[in-house]
């Protein structure tokens, strides 16, 4: 085999080996110095994104791909773990890794000042791993594994301040709530394997029959990952633990939140894919059920962010709170591509969702990443304690504007085109969601016009006047956010064929995912 | 965290080499009884625990040094990330096990039945147990030393 | 019925750690509870595989004329605990030293003292 070929064959271990591999090998490297340090992690970060490019070519191309620990092809009893990546998996690691690249770029700078950084990266790029892993994984027991990787981990950085007593605080909630749920996680897995005596995804949807355990599964994994999403009324950690942790850090925390939405659409597409349309009671099937269920809680989610959202006076407990209302946004979409299953417009309400899982991430970063540039310049925290920052901060300024019209859904940038395919197909469903849907967007506007007068425009305080621009770093990386927006917006057709269609087709027909792995023995 | 008696140091004393060899022994038959890294280094490491407490939290973390002990944890994890990665090279597949069945290090294959347990099987798993082992001991100990250490300074106990 | 005693516990030890994680005002009573949890679902998974009348799944150390794999109890369940468990030890480092910390902070360890970000 060639090179290229060899690298392609392997590329899914790969994937997850090499920011575990430069993880572990971080606090020998950051003894020798410390720039050494920061390149080392640009750099592998870089290649796992290389490596995923190429993944990406292949599996867009020619469908799933399979890759088994420990063995070179399936045999029976199929006892190994394995690796499953489809067109779903690969988008959402394409979202994991341009959050991680950014993220390292912007913590060049944003960091600097601080020790315990051998920690930190370490910690980095074990989240990374373990976001990447419960995106590319087949296997539902690694997935637990992942899951509980990417709560220890995430937990140690969001404490990254020790002295203040509020991020320790967020630190403790988060980690009480996401042990519990995982340990929930570990029961329900345990009563799959009791039943089918199977621990891979494809074999369990092969042979799942509705019967009352998997009743109590479903609601089990709903539940637990719906948490780790940030769905109301489980969301109570989130606006603690992004408004609490460094920016850099809430970054990547976004990737293991996204990755717990992706682990929601596995479960109900592909694990369940086959009994969705099984009648439980009162004739009703088990999509309209599920479907109006995740409807419901969204509408909560949205309107407890926005309203939240409004009277928070600290800015990055405010951009927590919007990070709310979007992930809102995301159920809606599916929900309703759940429960209208079958219809054309469920499928444009799919693909609506799964586009807005991109744009979310784009904005609500770049969102984040200014929140993080004026607290590294002004060392300030809330709203009241500053203002007219306008005048030195040209460029940041710049890039909040970007940010503020994506979040809100404005054209031409990038919020419009997903939450325009989520209106139109909401619509259809019920025409109150979706005009709910759509006042909310419109208060999101109206908020975030409110924090750029009191942030950046108005009368400059006294004790902000010589503060300077944000370095550079931390410029490149806003820079690129808003220029991604910025093109997505431009030109949504491009994307919206090469990346959403096929992930969204590929959850639509969970038989190609079954028959790679059943089908070929 | 003050010292105890001297009675408690001589038992302790002649318990640690004891349970240092339990736990090395239960790491190195971990395919053969049950055991392994982790069961294994928590042995050890709970022998390490026996000392902290017989000589007390500030003695122990004067005499060791807490960077070479993170240097032996890293040691550890880079080693079975090695090893996984060595099965591409040399039998084609992530965590293959690639020394099974061949004439090198762990390399006999036993029958099934009733047989006298071989210590020279199992492939690479030895290898990977002694890596896991390792990193517990270090890790453990680590965890265990400075909880101690930090609640006995002055600001801590307040 | 006597084979649903382990089962029995295993509904008890995880309301019990639920009471103690929601209920209860002291941070080491919270960890505390969560313990309990995680030791009631590593007990579910070790119940899982028994088989009535089998042996340790072991291939080199079957008794003479035992079929396997039928007559061995199941081993994935066991790999499944001991993962768990490993994870388990990591968690409660993890919050132990998060409660060492809040109480070099605020002095004290009870939860509604400690609470400062309400809205």
């Amino acid at each position: 085999m060639t090179f290229l070929d060899a690298l392609l064959f392997h590329s899914p271990a790969l994937i997850i080996a090499i920011p575990l591999l430069s993880a572990f090998l971080m606090p020998l490297v950051s003894r020798i110095h410390g720039k050494l340090r920061n390149i080392f992690a640009v750099s592998m970060i870089g290649l796992t994104g290389c490596v995923i490019g190429v993944l990406a070519t292949d599996v867009l191309a020619n469908g799933p791909r399979v890759y088994i620990f420990g063995a070179q092809d399936i045999a029976l009893p199929l006892v190994r773990i394995l690796f499953e990546v489809d067109s779903i998996s690969i988008f959402m690691a394409i979202i994991t890794i341009l959050l991680a690249f950014i993220a390292v770029i912007y913590s060049w700078s944003f960091m600097n000042h601080q020790d315990g950084l051998d920690k930190y990266y370490t910690l980095f790029l074990l989240l990374l791993t373990s976001a990447l892993g419960m995106e590319l994984t087949g296997d539902v027991f690694n997935f637990f594994v992942f899951l509980e990787i990417s709560c220890i981990t995430s937990c140690a950085l969001i404490a990254f301040w020790i002295d203040e007593g509020e991020a320790l605080e967020a630190a403790f909630k988060y980690i009480v709530i996401s042990s519990v749920g995982a340990l929930f996680v570990l029961f329900a897995v345990g009563i799959l394997y009791a039943q089918y005596n199977a621990l891979n995804i494809a074999t369990l949807a092969n042979a799942l029959q509705y019967s009352f355990l998997d009743k109590i599964v479903l609601v089990l994994f709903l539940v637990v990952l719906g948490m780790k999403a940030g769905l109301a009324p489980m969301h109570m950690w989130l606006p603690d633990a992004y408004g609490r942790a460094p920016p850099s850090v809430t970054l990547i925390i976004m990737s293991a939140t996204l990755a717990s939405f992706y682990g929601i659409l596995r479960v109900v597409f592909t694990l369940y894919g086959n009994v969705l349309t099984t009648s439980i009671r009162f004739d009703l099937p088990l999509n309209t059920i599920v479907g109006w269920v995740l409807i419901a809680l969204a509408i909560v989610s949205i309107l407890i962010g926005v309203i939240m959202a409004l009277i928070q006076s600290d800015f990055m407990r405010l951009i927590g709170y919007t990070a709310v209302a979007e992930v809102g946004y995301m159920f809606l979409a599916v929900g309703t591509g759940i429960a209208a299953l079958g219809t054309p417009y469920a499928t444009v309400a799919l693909q609506g969702g799964i586009f807005h899982v991109l744009n979310d991430a784009l904005d609500i970063g770049l969102l984040f990443l200014v929140a993080g540039a004026i607290y590294y310049v002004t060392k300030k925290r809330s709203l009241d304690d500053i203002g007219g920052l306008a005048r030195n901060m040209k460029f940041t300024t710049i890039f909040f504007f970007i940010g503020l019209l994506a979040v809100a859904g404005m054209p031409p940038l990038n919020g419009f085109t997903s939450k325009f395919l989520i209106y139109e197909s909401v619509y259809q469903l019920n025409p109150i969601l979706s005009i709910i849907a759509l006042l909310c967007s419109i208060l999101l506007l109206a908020i975030f016009i409110k924090v750029l007068y009191a942030a950046f425009l108005g009368p400059q305080l006294p004790d902000l006047k010589d503060v300077k621009e944000a370095p550079r770093s931390m410029l490149l990386a806003m820079g690129c956010f808003a220029a991604l927006a910025i093109i997505i917006g431009l030109f949504p057709n491009l994307f919206l064929d090469t990346l959403v269609k096929p992930a969204a087709d590929a959850l639509l027909n969970h038989a190609q995912y079954i028959t790679t792995v059943v089908g070929g023995i | 965290m003050t010292e105890m008696t001297k009675i408690v140091k001589t038992i302790a004393n002649i318990l640690f080499p004891f349970t240092v060899i339990f736990g090395l022994y239960v790491i190195a038959h971990g395919h053969l009884t049950p055991g392994g890294g982790f069961q294994g280094g928590a042995i050890v490491a709970s022998g390490c625990a026996l000392l902290l407490v017989a000589y007390g939290s500030r003695w122990v973390f004067s005499r060791i040094k807490e960077k070479r002990l993170a240097t032996f944890e890293s040691i550890g994890a880079i080693g079975f990330i090695t090893v996984a990665l060595l099965g591409i090279v040399f039998s084609m597949v992530f965590f293959g096990n690639f020394l099974a069945g061949s004439h090198l290090l762990f390399g006999t294959v036993p029958e099934t039945g009733s047989t006298l347990a071989d210590l020279n099987t199992g492939g690479v798993l030895p290898l990977m147990n002694f890596a896991v082992g390792v990193k517990v001991i270090a890790g453990l100990f680590v965890i265990v030393v400075v909880m101690a250490y930090a609640s006995s300074t002055k600001e801590w106990s307040q | 019925m006597i084979e649903y005693i382990p089962y029995v516990a295993v509904i008890c030890m995880i309301f019990i750690g639920l009471y103690a994680a929601i209920f209860r005002r002291n941070l080491i009573k919270m960890v505390i509870g969560i313990t309990i949890i995680e030791s009631g679902v590593n007990l579910f998974l070790i119940t899982l595989g028994y088989r009535e009348g089998g042996v340790a799944p072991i291939y080199t150390s079957l008794p003479p004329g035992t079929t396997y794999p039928e007559q061995m109890v199941l081993p994935v369940p066991q790999a499944l605990t001991l993962t768990s468990i490993v994870i388990g030890v990591a968690v409660l480092a993890l919050m132990l030293s998060l409660v060492m910390h809040i109480y070099r902070k605020y002095g004290t360890l009870d939860v509604q003292k400690i609470r400062r970000l309400k809205e």
